[in-house]
Formats: structure tokens, C-alpha cells, sequence
């Protein structure tokens, strides 16, 4: 086991600024590159938290005439968008780059520049998505940010109803992130499956290890689908192709099933590492080990490949034969299976245990009792024909933001504050981190516990108004205050992780006394992160050799 | 006072009412699955908390149970058919239902940003307010819509009515409603399809059959407007290029068909009264209705403004 | 990266774990494999769907001798690459030039297809359906043949460099392995477009 101290930069500290900075563009150190995901991650979350607010405000009243119609189909356009690509996905990522080698005992991802290449595409689909704005509305087709909502459903999307560059903004900059995220999939099962230090066999790996191996695999999957539905749509548009185009005798609908085919894995993408970290998180605050851990992993598994067969329910309303609709009821109902079972082998981790409060904690239960609504939500979407009147609704916003947010985006933040003491060498503030969950908690309930009910009054989405005396007013309103307190959380939430990382206290190699590889070495880990190879025994090696009399390698 | 004029859980018509069976079985299912897990999960985060007095000793580490995953392996999966089963039987119901010989027929072509209606065997083409008969269950008398596009993807939603089911371009869907109650039933667009979906509105007018008969009698008719000013107006300007006026020369298609405009109590497909003013308003300036929809401002002079409005007027 | 490996064996020399790159190419091929599938079930479901235009058993032809081409281009590098590895440079080197050109053999024969295609049958992507995914399936394909034959000609010129060693058999073996994926490709467009889609 190591105990190094020494620091990340091994020169004296007044290195000028430019050299350090050359340091991290050049880097191809997982843990710098998860960094940098996180951060790109951040700042998009900002852009995309001041789109919502803006639809929100728009929305607060019926007629409001705050933005014109399109600009808020170009906010709604974007804001799906950045959430989906250039927010939750470099989260995932970057969890993912910093933590896998270190929870495996490996020294970096098998291919570090593949990662760094990885990382930059995703950066530079952006800047490209970004730079969409700055075309502005200008010359008739000068372009501007696309307005064709983030699944760019054809025909919208083709040239007769789309002029200008916007939807190729949107097209290309998918593109290039797309080839990133293939790239560090690609890096992560081939790390997961070649690099695991000796002693760690497949059934011995932290269960983070093997849902980002899921993850890994469902994105190779399914984001390639995305890439070639892109390419068609260009050729539809720049080369006078007809894959969309209905007059040719192309179909709409193909483009639907495509879109679908990645859109549904996508979400399992970014669902199951918020999974692996809730995983890791219960059971250590529960000072339990995880209850049914080949459980967890057939179901992780599971869950990977129905993931690929549900799509069409995103498609209940758009004429498919009622065998077909049937069928997908079917496989979308069953995939609730496994997953259920993952929640209730959490609640099993924590039954018996002693459970620890501290922000992690905090932001897990919360995830647990939310994802189980949004689970539950999606049961009764699953429903087709309950879905032929919540579809396209506020109810359907409602569910898959409790999904992103509630259940995703809580598990990061208890992610977060789990382990910026490893990262930062410093521990975080618990009372600040306490008032973010609370006021976060609050807002997230206020906007999205009552955005289901003007969906079940008859509320369509992608609306820049909507007439009074429908019932929808006063629910608006409710949902765009909840707006204010989420932000006022994650303001707290930046302020925190800077003012710690500057001014918190020591946190030492293993705060939280857990028992995952991560928490041998030094914090924040050397550059080389472990001096010596571990080899292991179990799944928890720490444990054991905290507890020599009673190690888990008795009872595996 | 009822909540809301589209309250998916106030259904008037057969689709809208078996959907709302299954709601009700899957939405109780749904919050005892919830009230049993929450309950569990909270005695868990109090019974299991960490208590100062603690020796900070580990608890008994459990790996699993065999028996356990079972036991909440099956029994989800026992619910899960059940409620596969019930949307089965729905979804065949309701999709595959077969179209009675006295049933009506109207075709639903989508536009940007506007509802054309055709009544085939009646021989009427309409805008934006869909009127069908009151059908009683005992002799039902349900209206079957064949939905169509003429550009992008939209969706019929009336929620009270039906579902909603998508028009998609060059893939014909077809739906049904037999409304059990007269009256006024709202719904919109509910497929994005462009800058003014939001004011794509739906207005259904389910009327007693007698009533009904005399609107189709009179959407039958053609206009006898003598031969006006405003007439000439709209002849000899771009407005025919996309409107139909019945009888007339006018035989554009790309907007509603214009033959029976003042029997419709709303303009630009419900996003504005039938007005006077707003008419005018929206012959001279369609951007301050709804703007970014598809009619252009036709830059008449007041005059000519003046006239074509009363023309229109005249079209009962 | 070669340090690594050694290292491991170095106190574990029994923890084997499958080699990267292989896992790696793998992954490729799988991601390359989804995309593929991708146009393929649109190739395949707008068969017969043109409402216009030449259709494809007016003007395609079977192109048998380029497809033994291509598909023979996968013995003569799998034959490279048993060479290399039995350390016999100079009988790699013609395996791995004959590959190259049976591979740019195949790229010209498509070149030639569709200039007949397009300047005597009129058919171009924008034609109709049938153009739009016949352009797309198989120059998508060209596309990934266009990539593998840049690697090949890469490590030809490492070889005339004097660079290439016995050591890197490993590596050609897993370049070798997408070439073996393109050609698997062809098989299937060939089936789809030549066969089924006439």
C-alpha cells in the first residue's frame, strides 16, 4: 500500500502560467483529462441552466412575450442538446477517466492519447454547437443556434424547412463529440479489460469498474446509429440525398427509428455510471458491503442489452402497426425488472447497516427515493396507451428530468463531494454542502414534482406559449420558481469545491475510511498513481487488510 | 367549473375513456409499488442511522440472499405482465377497432401552422374547427380521421377525445373519436413542427345530429357574394395563390379554404377570435398574431384592407 | 507502452489479461460494425421504393473480379503476416504489396462502376431513393477501404525505411484484423446490393 506524498507537480511552484497550462491542453493523465471533462462540463451546465431560465420565465404566464417563438425554439433546441451532449455525457466521462484506472490499480487508460484526442472532439463539438449563435439571424440562411429541437426530427431538418446552417451546426457539432465519445469508450473497456492490477479478476472489480464497462459497451453501440443518421441527414442536405425526404418516397419515420435506436441506450449511458457511483457511495456510508453484488452485475448487464430493444416507445404515437406498439410495451415494461432489482439491493446495503450522513450520503438517498419515481413515471409511459395522451406532454418532461436530474445529476453531486477529497487533497465544506443539497432538493421538487400536472391537463412541450383558461397558469408559475433554488444549489455547490480546494483541511489518503483501491494512494494521487502495483484479493482489498481477522476473500 | 378543458382524466369519448380505464390500473399500481418501497426505504434511513453512542465497530457484513432476489425478482415480473397485458388489450381495442359503415369520414391534412378538414363523401373542405355529430353508445356514430401532412410532423391532440396520433409526411395514420357529450372539446398541436407550433390550436365542435346536418348543409352551399369591391381586391392579389374561395377563381391550396370563414368563430387556427379587427389585423400585419406563421403581410392599403375584410365578411 | 506489460510479468507471471490493442480493434470494429448496420437496414428497407429513375437491375452489374479482389486481399495479408512473424521480412513485403494493390484493384473497379453510373446511366446520389443509398452503402465502404489501404501503405513505407521488425507482428496482426472487418463488410454489401436488392 502507498503512502507518497509527493504532489501532482513536481516542479517549484512558480512555474509561469503559460507552461502550466500548456500542461494540461498537452495531457494525456487520465486524472487531468477527467478533470478537464468535469470542468468543460460545468461551464456548459451554466449555459444550458441560463436556457432553461429562460424558457421558464417565457413560460411563467400565458402569451408572455419575454423572447420571440424562435428564439425559444432555438432555447429548448439548445438546452436539450448541451444538457444531453456536452454536460452529462463529459460527466460521465470524467468520472469515468479519473476514477476507472485508479479503483483497478492501473497506472492510466490503455490508450492515453486516444484519450486526450477523445477529449478535445468533445470540446471542439461545442465550440461548434456554441458557435451556431454567433451566425446570427443576419442574411436570410446566415444561420443562428438551431431551432429544431435536440432529436431533429425529419423532414424539419432538411433544406425546404430548414434555410440556413443552424440544423448542420447541430449535425456536425454531434458529429465530432460523437467520434470522441466513441474513442474514449473504446479506451475504457479495453482499460477494464486489460488492465486490472493482479488478483483482480472480472468478479472481483469494484461495481463501478464493471457498470462503466456497460456504459462503455452501450455507447460503441448505440452512438454509432446516431453518427450514421447524421451522415444521411447531410447527404439529404448538402448532396440532394432523399433518406428523409417524403416526396422521393423516404421516410420520416426512418429517421425516427434511428434517432431512437441511439436515444434510448443514451439514456442507460448516462443512467448507469450515476448508478456505479450511488454503488460505491451507499455501501461505504452504509459500512456495509453492497448486498448481491453478481446481482448488480447481471442486472447492470441486463439492463445493457433490453436497453437496445425499448426504442420504439418513443415512438408510440406515430402510426406503428399495434403489433409492433405491443411488442415495445413489452420490453420496455420488462426492463423495469432489473432495475428494480438494483434498488432494492441498495435498500438491502443499507438495511442492518450504520448509515452515515455526510453530502454524498445525503445526495444518494435523495437519488434513490427519485429514481424510483422516475422509474415509476416511466412504467406508466411504458403504458402505450396511457403514452398516447402523456407523450410529447409536461408530463413526459417532467419524467425524463426526473430521471436526469433527480436521479442522474443527484448522484454526481454526491459523486462530487465523495471524491474531491481525493482529488483535491482537501476535504469540502459539509456545511455549505448541506445547505446546496436542501436548497437543490427544494427547487428540484418544486419544478418538477408539479410539471407532471399540466402534462396530465393537456400541455403540449416545445411550446413558446400557451392560451389561458386550460388550467396550466398557476402550474408554470410553481415550476419556474424551483428554477431559482437549484440555481442558488449549485452556485454554493462552485463555491465550495473552490473555496475547499484553496482553504479546506488536509483530507488525507482515505476520509471516509472506505475500501476501494482509490483511497491507497496519496491525495490527490501522484502522477503515476501507485508506486507499487497492488495486487488484491477481493473486492473490498482495503477492507481486508483493515480487517485481518475477517477479510472478504472468506466469504466471496 | 371544471380544472381544465383538457384534463386527460375528464375522457367524453370511447378512446379517451378506454385509455383512462388503463390509466387508472397502472396509476394505482404504480403508487402502492411506491408507498411500499418509500416506507421501506425511509425505516431503513432511520431504523439503520449511525448513533453517537456508537462503538464504531463495523455491523455484520451481508452478502446477499438468493432467496431475497428472488422473491423481488418474481414478483416484479408478475406485475409487469399484469400491466402488459392490460395495454395489450387497449392498444387492440383502440387501434384496431373496426370502422362501422355509419361511420364519418374526414381527411386531417397538417400544415404549417394550420388543420385542413375534408368531409370526402360529403364533399366539404374546411379549416381549423372540426365539427362532428354526438354519437350515442347505443347507435354509435363515430368519425374516422384519416391523418395526413402536407410538410412536417405534427399531432392531433384533443385530449379529451383520443390519444393523440401523430401526421406524418407520406405515412398516413388513421384515428377515431365518438364523442359522448356535445360541446366544445380543445387540444393542440402536440408534435413540434416549426416556429408557430405553439399556436397551432384544435377546436372540435361536437354538435347533435340535427345541428350537424345543418352545418354540413351549409358548408356545402357555395357562396353567392355579389360581385364587390373587395372582391376584386382579392381576386387580382396574391390571396388566391393560396386560398380557395368556392365558386370563385381562387383555387390556392396552400392555405385554408376560405368559402365559409365567418362560420368559424377563430382565425389562424385559434389564435385569434373572428373579429373584425382581428381579421383586419391579421390580413395587414399576420406578425402580430402569430408570428413567423406562413401568411404573408400582403401590403394592401387601408383602403383595399377595408374592402377585402368586408369581402370576407360576406363568406358565411 | 511496451514497458508496461513487462512490468506486470515481472511479479505476476501468471495474471494474463487479453492485449489491448486486440480489445481495442475489437471496439473499432464493433462501432464500425453498428454504423454499417445502420445504412445496410436503410439500403434494405427502401428497396423498391424509388418512385423515379433507374432502378437496380437496369444498371448494376455484378462486380465478381473486384470482389475476389478484395476478398483475396484478406489470404494475402493474413499470409503477410504468418511471414513476418516466422521472421521472413522480404516474403512479407510481397504478401503485404500484393494486399495494397488488390485493394486499390477493388477501389478503382468501384471508381470505374460509378463512372458508368453516373456519365452513361444518369444515376447519382440525388437521382432517387436507390441512388441516394447505393452512393452511401458503398462509398461508405470505399471510404473505410480508402482508410485501411493508408495503413497498409504506412507500414510499407516503415518497411522500405527498414523500420519494420518481427516484434511488430502483434501489431500488423491487429491492423490485419480490420482489413479482414472491411472486407466482411463487402460481403455483406455485396449481398445486400447485388443479390437481395436486384
Amino acid at each position: 500500500m502507498s503512502t507518497n506524498t509527493i504532489q501532482l507537480t513536481e516542479f517549484p511552484v512558480s512555474r509561469p502560467l503559460t507552461l502550466r497550462l500548456h500542461g494540461w491542453v498537452t495531457t494525456v493523465d487520465h486524472k487531468r483529462l477527467g478533470l478537464l471533462y468535469v470542468l468543460f462540463a460545468l461551464v456548459f451546465l451554466t449555459a444550458g441552466g441560463i436556457e432553461a431560465t429562460v424558457m421558464r420565465l417565457q413560460l411563467i404566464r400565458p402569451h408572455n412575450d419575454l423572447v420571440s417563438p424562435q428564439a425559444f425554439n432555438r432555447m429548448f433546441t439548445m438546452h436539450g442538446t448541451t444538457m444531453i451532449f456536452f454536460v452529462a455525457m463529459p460527466l460521465v466521462f470524467g468520472f469515468a477517466n479519473y476514477l476507472v484506472p485508479l479503483m483497478i490499480g492501473a497506472r492510466d487508460m490503455a490508450f492515453p492519447r486516444l484519450n486526450a484526442f477523445s477529449f478535445w472532439m468533445t470540446a471542439l463539438g461545442g465550440l461548434l454547437l456554441y458557435f451556431s449563435f454567433l451566425g446570427g439571424d443576419g442574411l436570410y440562411g446566415g444561420g443562428g443556434a438551431p431551432d429544431v429541437g435536440w432529436f431533429a426530427y425529419a423532414p424539419l431538418t432538411s433544406r425546404t424547412f430548414s434555410v440556413g446552417h443552424s440544423t448542420d451546426f447541430w449535425t456536425l457539432s454531434l458529429l465530432v463529440s460523437g467520434i470522441g465519445s466513441v474513442g474514449t469508450a473504446i479506451n475504457i473497456i479495453t482499460t477494464i479489460l486489460c488492465m486490472r492490477c493482479p488478483g483482480m479478476t472480472l468478479g472481483k472489480m469494484p461495481l463501478l469498474a464493471w457498470l462503466n464497462l456497460t456504459m462503455g459497451g452501450l455507447v460503441v453501440l448505440a452512438v454509432s446509429p446516431l453518427t450514421a443518421a447524421q451522415l444521411m441527414l447531410l447527404v439529404d442536405r448538402y448532396l440532394g440525398g432523399h433518406f428523409f425526404d417524403a416526396q422521393a418516397g423516404g421516410s420520416a419515420v426512418v429517421w425516427m427509428h434511428f434517432f431512437w435506436v441511439f436515444g434510448h441506450p443514451e439514456v442507460y449511458v448516462l443512467a448507469i455510471p450515476a448508478f456505479a457511483i450511488a454503488s460505491e457511495i451507499i455501501p461505504v456510508f452504509s459500512r456495509k458491503a453492497i448486498f448481491g453484488y453478481p446481482v448488480m452485475v447481471l442486472a447492470t448487464v441486463a439492463i445493457g442489452f433490453v436497453s437496445m430493444s425499448v426504442w420504439a416507445h418513443h415512438m408510440f404515437t406515430i402510426g406503428m402497426t399495434s403489433g409492433a406498439n405491443t411488442f415495445f410495451v413489452l420490453s420496455t415494461m420488462a426492463i423495469a425488472v432489473p432495475t428494480g432489482i438494483k434498488i432494492f439491493n441498495w435498500l438491502a446495503t443499507m438495511w442492518g447497516g450504520k448509515i452515515r450522513f455526510a453530502a454524498p450520503m445525503m445526495f444518494c438517498i435523495a437519488f434513490l427515493f427519485q429514481f424510483l419515481v422516475a422509474g415509476l413515471t416511466g412504467v406508466t409511459l411504458a403504458a402505450a396507451p396511457f403514452d398516447w395522451q402523456l407523450g410529447n406532454s409536461y408530463y413526459l418532461v417532467a419524467h425524463f428530468h426526473y430521471v436526469i436530474v433527480g436521479a442522474i445529476l443527484f448522484a454526481i453531486f454526491g459523486g462530487f463531494y465523495y471524491w474531491f477529497p481525493k482529488v483535491a487533497g482537501k476535504m469540502y465544506n459539509e456545511g455549505l454542502a448541506k445547505l446546496h443539497f436542501w436548497l437543490f432538493f427544494l427547487g428540484f421538487h418544486l419544478t418538477f414534482d408539479f410539471m407532471h400536472i399540466p402534462g396530465l391537463l393537456g400541455m403540449p412541450r416545445r411550446i413558446y406559449t400557451y392560451e389561458p383558461g386550460r388550467g396550466w397558469d398557476v402550474w408554470n408559475v410553481i415550476v419556474t420558481i424551483g428554477v431559482f433554488f437549484q440555481a442558488a444549489g449549485v452556485l454554493i455547490l462552485a463555491a465550495n469545491l473552490l473555496l475547499s480546494y484553496f482553504r479546506g483541511r488536509t483530507a488525507g489518503n482515505d476520509p471516509w475510511d472506505a475500501w476501494t483501491l482509490e483511497w491507497s494512494t496519496s491525495s490527490p494521487p501522484p502522477e503515476y498513481n501507485f508506486a507499487v502495483v497492488p495486487t488484491v484479493r477481493s473486492r473490498r482489498p482495503l477492507w481486508d487488510l483493515k480487517h485481518p481477522e475477517d477479510p472478504d476473500w472468506r466469504y466471496e | 367549473m371544471q380544472i381544465s378543458p383538457t384534463n386527460i382524466f375528464a375522457p367524453a369519448s370511447t378512446p379517451a375513456d378506454s385509455v383512462f380505464g388503463l390509466s387508472m390500473f397502472v396509476i394505482v399500481t404504480v403508487i402502492a409499488i411506491f408507498i411500499a418501497v418509500s416506507v421501506l426505504l425511509t425505516y431503513a434511513v432511520v431504523k439503520f442511522r449511525a448513533r453517537r453512542s456508537d462503538d464504531h465497530s463495523e455491523p455484520a457484513q451481508v452478502y446477499g440472499s438468493n432467496q431475497v432476489e428472488l422473491a423481488w425478482t418474481v414478483i416484479p415480473v408478475l406485475i409487469v405482465v399484469a400491466l402488459f397485458l392490460a395495454s395489450a388489450r387497449v392498444i387492440a381495442s383502440v387501434q384496431d377497432a373496426p370502422k362501422p359503415f355509419s361511420a364519418l369520414e374526414v381527411i386531417v391534412t397538417g400544415h404549417q401552422y394550420w388543420w385542413e378538414y375534408r368531409y370526402p363523401k360529403l364533399n366539404i373542405v374546411t379549416a381549423n374547427e372540426l365539427h362532428v355529430p354526438v354519437s350515442d353508445p347505443a347507435h354509435p356514430t363515430p368519425t374516422f380521421m384519416t391523418l395526413l401532412s402536407a410538410d412536417t410532423d405534427h399531432s392531433f391532440w384533443v385530449p379529451r377525445l383520443a390519444g393523440k396520433t401523430d401526421l406524418i409526411p407520406n405515412h398516413p395514420n388513421s384515428m377515431w373519436i365518438d364523442p359522448h357529450e356535445t360541446g366544445l372539446f380543445l387540444g393542440q398541436c402536440a408534435q413540434y413542427c416549426g416556429t408557430q407550433h405553439a399556436k397551432m390550436l384544435l377546436r372540435v365542435y361536437v354538435q347533435p345530429r340535427a345541428e350537424f346536418d345543418r352545418w354540413v348543409r351549409e358548408q356545402q352551399q357555395v357562396s353567392q357574394s355579389a360581385a364587390s369591391a373587395g372582391e376584386r381586391v382579392f381576386q387580382s392579389t396574391a390571396c388566391v395563390n393560396c386560398h380557395t374561395v368556392a365558386g370563385t377563381p381562387a383555387k390556392g391550396l396552400f392555405g385554408p379554404d376560405l368559402t365559409h370563414l365567418m362560420s368559424r368563430d377563430t382565425i389562424a387556427s385559434g389564435a385569434a377570435p373572428n373579429t373584425h379587427e382581428k381579421l383586419r389585423l391579421w390580413i395587414q400585419h399576420p406578425d402580430a398574431l402569430k408570428p413567423g406563421s406562413k401568411m404573408p403581410p400582403m401590403g394592401l392599403s387601408d383602403g383595399d384592407l377595408d374592402k377585402v375584410t368586408a369581402y370576407l365578411e360576406t363568406l358565411r | 507502452m511496451s514497458a508496461w506489460p513487462e512490468t506486470l510479468r515481472e511479479y505476476n507471471p501468471s495474471w494474463q489479461l487479453p492485449s489491448r490493442g486486440r480489445v481495442g480493434m475489437y471496439c473499432l470494429i464493433g462501432a464500425e460494425a453498428a454504423i454499417f448496420t445502420i445504412f445496410v437496414v436503410a439500403y434494405l428497407f427502401y428497396v423498391g421504393k424509388s418512385v423515379s429513375g433507374p432502378q437496380p437491375k437496369d444498371v448494376l452489374h455484378v462486380p465478381i473480379f473486384y470482389t475476389i479482389c478484395l476478398l483475396s486481399s484478406s489470404f494475402t495479408v493474413h499470409a503477410a503476416v504468418r511471414r513476418l512473424a516466422a521472421g521472413n521480412i522480404r516474403a512479407f513485403v510481397r504478401f503485404w504489396l500484393l494486399t495494397i494493390l488488390l485493394g486499390v484493384l477493388f477501389l478503382f473497379g468501384t471508381a470505374r462502376e460509378w463512372a458508368q453510373l453516373i456519365f452513361h446511366d444518369g444515376l447519382t446520389v440525388s437521382t432517387n431513393l436507390f441512388g441516394t443509398t447505393y452512393y452511401s452503402l458503398v462509398g461508405l465502404h470505399a471510404f473505410h477501404v480508402t482508410m485501411g489501404l493508408l495503413a497498409l501503405i504506412m507500414v510499407a513505407l516503415f518497411c522500405f525505411t527498414a523500420r519494420l521488425r518481427r516484434e511488430h507482428t502483434e501489431r500488423l496482426e491487429i491492423l490485419s484484423m480490420y482489413w479482414h472487418f472491411v472486407d466482411a463488410v463487402w460481403v455483406v454489401v455485396f449481398l445486400v446490393v447485388y443479390v437481395i436488392g436486384m
